[in-house]
């Protein structure tokens, strides 16, 4: 952490601000190639999910303030393995319910 | 044995608060507020849960329409827009309110922002409410099929969310208005702020999921 | 209007269509009326209030859990022995219990054990001697702690009402739909079962949220997690598996209670509903919880074999990752509880070989227990009895455990008596004989004096002896194919096992019986059994060092840590008991009534939901939300212990200290035994 407040505030505000601008653009992305319809389906598809999953790390970056500095390292771990539970657990159900689906359906 | 001299905790770092304090208060404080927020965020991981498990309903729902009204017919897709945009900008101006709050422990610039996140919560929450009325409008009432419970029941507690923080939101005014910004109420607003970002998270995963795959399926 | 103001309330409700029923509504009932009658008599009223209800104490909350466990553990075994006993009798014949009353039997039953007692029988546990352990006063949030409390009381309460009024579940512990829905069990027995589970597994995230943040920021400073007791360790993977296994259980009751009040389809039969939904998260749950329940065992074993054979525990590191490496398995292998429910093969090889696999750490774990005790000085207290049976029995219950992963004989047994035999082979010498171990080992801290011994051998041997006898008989009738829940069987050869079964469970009730006795005898004559000096075990961890009972404020100056077993240490190294040179103001959390509050109208909230008393809903959700809002506008959380009277009570307890003779290790269980003992050389 740098010792000038000061300098800090003027980066945060400006991390503030890019963070809204990206979270935007990321929104109007998915947004617009779902309205025009422009692309093939899974080409949307595509789209919609990697701008979630950038749109995601933007919000916890910029808006959330998770890095990888020390004094945020019991935070990141957290959330680091509360990301492998979810996988676990919706990987896991989508997985045993799809193939259930897919037996008996 | 050893024994640790009262007052001076292990130190903690990466918390800033503004305040006049004396010093070792200031420190106590600090550890104070470190270890709510830290809980705090255990929490908001703990309801990540709950909302992953909504999402992995619902995705296994997606083909459960029995017959019932679809997504193509019952979202509209403008709607959800505004809607990410208003909250969108709340998570900004929520930002904006608690950097006033951090750097220049200014009461009139925090609750100015504050009150412009709340405003912003409301415009979302109606919105959706407008969505709601619409869809039971054209049938899509949570009863009438096993899709319908499960996208009610996701886009229902992440509203249910929302609403808990304009509550809190208003609480906080309160305390504001009876003790100030001093640390405590200014810990709580971190965490608000913790809780009001962490919703326009989980709103990405709600209009990715819900409502674009939705309309295009 | 009367159904405005009862909601679906009448007089049907009363239980007056079995004996059975009746009966034990009114040991319910007469039960309640002594209880308030004593407490009145004993004029005890502001006591109770002012020292126990509103206390955000860590120690005391901890000490009403175990009570609330213990008063579950009753009316669930006494449950157990009627089910026992029916099934004695239910060769060809009805026998003395209706289908529909056995069925609630055993869904109270496993409802009860598993939330009602197991449950707070270890957060109680964890909520008394953690803090102690990590050098701390209290956990990181006193009222919060108070709060959850009261919601797992809440929950529990609720099923003692169900007792009186209506009738419960039938569905039995996991609650499955269909049958759970509306249209199978349209009474209110479901909804008592949702909405006490609910509240317990709200207030049990809460309290995983406690404890980790606790362990996290509260240890004492040179307590690295690398030198936390193994039973911290354990703390933190159960709070961990709270946090995250709890959410899908709420999520699961909340959408059956879903469909059940609003009419919704997540799990009925009809309009696109899919009840594996609720199998799939209800597991996502269950087998995380089932770590939840033997995770704390492992822990307390792992402290009261290292003390009780006067040794450093082997291979601290290794029992650690083996802890982790089973807290995080143990999200991986939900499946094998629905091995039969339709997928394909492969998915079911994955999660049984998952399942296999937890059977590593666990071996691991067993072998440094014993390599603990290898050329150890063990003295064979209570809590060591429990150990040296768990550490057979669990091998045998694991073993039964590693068949059942393999998913063609999980086909074989599935929903016989194998499975409960293996449950219970785990749950009683895993997780019951873990936590009567902890109340064993730590009574003397948390009251002063120690428990008779004798009899704690005689309820040993009951608990033992009665679970051989009614668990392993189950072992055989499963092989050969006896349904669970079943009310009647029509098979002969089943009927002399269930006579076996039968003295198990009467063996079990006399345990019970003795641990009643116990408790009485040992209050009786607490002044020969106290231990004041506070070391009764040549222990090894921070709890120790303390006087017993330990000060409001548990330490005098936090100490400072430098090695696993740190007290042993000092001990060692005769800078144990050192007076601080200093002493200084302890600010303490103050009594808050908002946990009692919470659990007043968190249960009025369940009662009103079970029986559609719609005013009293929105009126208790009222009180419970008001009463934390307007805690929150309060300033004067904190009370100030002087430093004079730490000073006193300190000085006292150290003069007392100096004064008492060490007892001989041989000596440790006779009254000679007054907290202190000499290391043996
Ligand atoms: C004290 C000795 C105990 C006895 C004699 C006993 C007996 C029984 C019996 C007879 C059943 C019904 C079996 C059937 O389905 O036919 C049962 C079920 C069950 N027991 Fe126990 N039990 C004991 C202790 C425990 C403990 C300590 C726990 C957990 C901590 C426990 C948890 C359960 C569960 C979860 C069920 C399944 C309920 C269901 O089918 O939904 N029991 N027990
Ligand atoms: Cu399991």
């Amino acid at each position: 952490m740098s010792a000038d407040p000061r300098r800090e505030r003027r980066q945060e505000l400006h991390g503030y601000i890019a963070g809204l601008c990206l979270a935007l653009i990321l929104s109007a992305i998915p947004f617009a190639a779902v309205m025009t319809g422009a692309l093939p389906r899974a080409g949307i598809v595509w789209t919609i999910a990697i701008a979630a999953l950038c749109q995601v790390m933007v919000h916890f970056r910029l808006f959330l303030h998770i890095d990888l500095s020390r004094s945020h390292r019991d935070d990141l771990q957290l959330i680091l393995f509360s990301l492998l539970i979810v996988v676990l657990m919706v990987g896991g159900t989508l997985w045993v319910l799809g193939n259930q689906r897919a037996m008996m359906g | 044995m050893a024994y640790t001299v009262e007052g001076k905790g292990p130190s903690h770092i990466g918390i800033r608060m503004s305040n006049d304090a004396p010093p070792s208060h200031k420190e106590e404080a600090r550890a104070q507020a470190e270890e709510a927020l830290f809980g705090f965020w255990v929490f908001l991981m703990s309801d990540l849960i709950i909302f992953s498990m909504l999402f992995a309903t619902y995705a296994t729902m997606t083909h459960a329409l029995a017959g019932g009204p679809g997504p193509k017919q019952l979202f509209d897709i403008h709607s959800a827009a505004l809607e990410t945009i208003a909250l969108l900008l709340s998570s900004f101006t929520c930002g904006l309110a608690t950097l006033y709050m951090r750097y220049d422990g200014s009461v009139k610039k925090t609750l100015l922002w504050f009150v412009v996140t709340l405003l912003l919560g409301a415009v979302f929450l109606s919105l959706e409410l407008h969505d709601f009325i619409a869809m039971a409008a054209k049938g899509g009432v949570p009863s009438r099929s096993g899709w319908l419970s499960a996208s009610w029941a996701l886009i229902g507690t992440h509203g249910l969310h929302v609403t808990t923080g304009c509550i809190w939101l208003l609480i906080m005014f309160a305390q504001v208005a009876k003790f100030g910004l001093d640390p405590l109420v200014q810990t709580r607003f971190m965490r608000l702020a913790l809780f009001w970002h962490f919703l326009d998270v989980v709103w990405i995963g709600i209009f990715s999921i819900v409502y674009l795959l939705g309309v295009i399926s | 209007m009367i159904h405005f103001l009862f909601g679906e309330l009448g007089y049907n409700a009363l239980p007056f269509y079995s004996a059975i029923a009746t009966v034990a509504a009114s040991v319910v009932v007469l039960g309640a009326v002594v209880v308030v009658g004593s407490i009145t008599w004993l004029r005890g009223w502001r006591a109770l209030w002012s020292e126990w209800l509103t206390s955000v104490d860590h120690k005391r909350i901890g000490i009403m859990y175990v009570v609330v466990s213990f008063v579950m553990l009753a009316r669930a075994v006494i449950e157990a022995c009627v089910m026992r006993s029916q099934q004695a009798v239910a060769y060809d014949s009805p026998g003395f219990i209706p289908p529909e009353h056995f069925a609630q039997l055993f869904t109270t039953h496993g409802t009860i054990m598993i939330f009602f007692m197991a449950m707070p029988f270890l957060i109680g546990i964890y909520n008394f001697a953690m803090p102690l352990q990590l050098g701390a006063r209290d956990v990181s949030f006193p009222v919060m702690n108070s709060i959850s409390l009261g919601l797992t009381s809440a929950g529990a309460v609720l099923m003692m009402i169900s007792l009186c009024l209506g009738k419960f579940s039938t569905g039995g512990w996991t609650g499955y739909p269909p049958y759970t829905e509306l249209s199978f069990s349209p009474g209110v027995g479901v909804d008592y079962w949702i909405w006490a589970l609910t509240l317990s597994s709200l207030g049990n995230t809460m309290t995983g949220i406690n404890f980790a943040v606790t362990i996290y920021k509260k240890r004492a400073p040179g307590m690295t997690l690398f030198r936390m007791p193994l039973f911290c360790w354990t703390a933190l993977c159960i709070s961990i598996l709270m946090i995250f296994a709890m959410p899908p259980l709420t999520v699961a009751t909340l959408m059956l209670a879903m469909d059940r009040y609003l009419d919704m389809h997540f799990f009925t039969n009809a309009l696109g509903g899919n009840m594996m939904n609720y199998v799939n998260m209800f597991w996502l749950f269950g087998h995380p919880e089932v770590y939840i329940l033997i995770l704390p065992a492992f822990g307390v074993y792992s402290e009261t074999i290292a003390t009780f054979s006067n040794k450093r525990l082997y291979g601290y590191t290794s029992l650690v990752w083996a802890t982790v490496s089973i807290a995080v398995l143990s999200f991986t292998v939900w499946l094998h509880h629905f091995f039969t429910m339709g997928q394909d093969g492969s998915v079911n090889a994955v999660f049984g070989i998952a399942t296999m696999l937890i059977a590593i750490p666990t071996g691991v774990k067993v072998y440094d227990w014993l390599l603990t005790m290898f050329r150890g000085r063990i003295r064979l207290s209570v809590p060591m009895l429990y150990a040296s049976a768990f550490m057979i029995l669990f091998v045998v219950g694991g073993a039964t455990g590693v068949m059942l992963a393999n998913p063609g004989f999980d086909y074989q047994v599935h929903n016989t008596l194998f499975l409960v035999a293996h449950f219970h082979n785990m749950l009683i010498p895993g997780l019951l004989f873990g936590m009567l171990s902890a109340y064993h080992y730590w009574f003397p801290k948390a009251f002063g004096f120690r428990l008779n011994e004798v009899w704690g051998r005689i309820i040993f041997a009951c608990w033992t002896g009665g679970f051989l006898l009614a668990f392993m008989p189950l072992y055989i009738v499963g092989a050969l194919g006896m349904p669970r829940r079943s009310q009647e069987f029509f098979e002969a050869v089943y009927q002399p096992y269930m006579y076996v079964a039968l003295a198990g469970a009467a063996l079990v009730f006399c345990a019970l019986a003795s641990m009643a006795i116990q408790l009485w005898t040992s209050i009786r004559n607490r002044d020969s059994l106290r231990v004041f000096a506070g070391d009764p075990w040549n222990g090894r961890t921070l709890e120790w060092s303390i006087a017993a009972p330990p000060p409001e404020y548990n330490f005098a100056r936090i100490p400072k840590v430098d090695s696993v077993d740190a007290f042993y240490q000092a001990k060692q190294q005769r800078t144990a008991w050192r007076a601080p040179d200093e002493y200084f103001d302890i600010p303490l959390p103050a009594n808050s009534p908002v946990g009692f509050l919470c659990c007043v109208s968190g249960g009025a909230f369940g009662f009103a939901l079970t029986w559609h008393i719609w005013w009293a809903v929105v009126v208790s959700a009222l009180v419970f939300f008001g009463s934390i809002v307007l805690r929150s506008f309060n300033r004067d959380t904190m009370r100030i212990v002087p430093s004079g009277e730490v000073q006193e009570t300190e000085e006292n307890w150290l003069l007392a200290l100096s004064e008492t003779p060490p007892v001989a290790n041989e000596a440790m269980f006779t009254t000679a035994n007054r907290g202190l003992v000499r290391e043996p050389v």
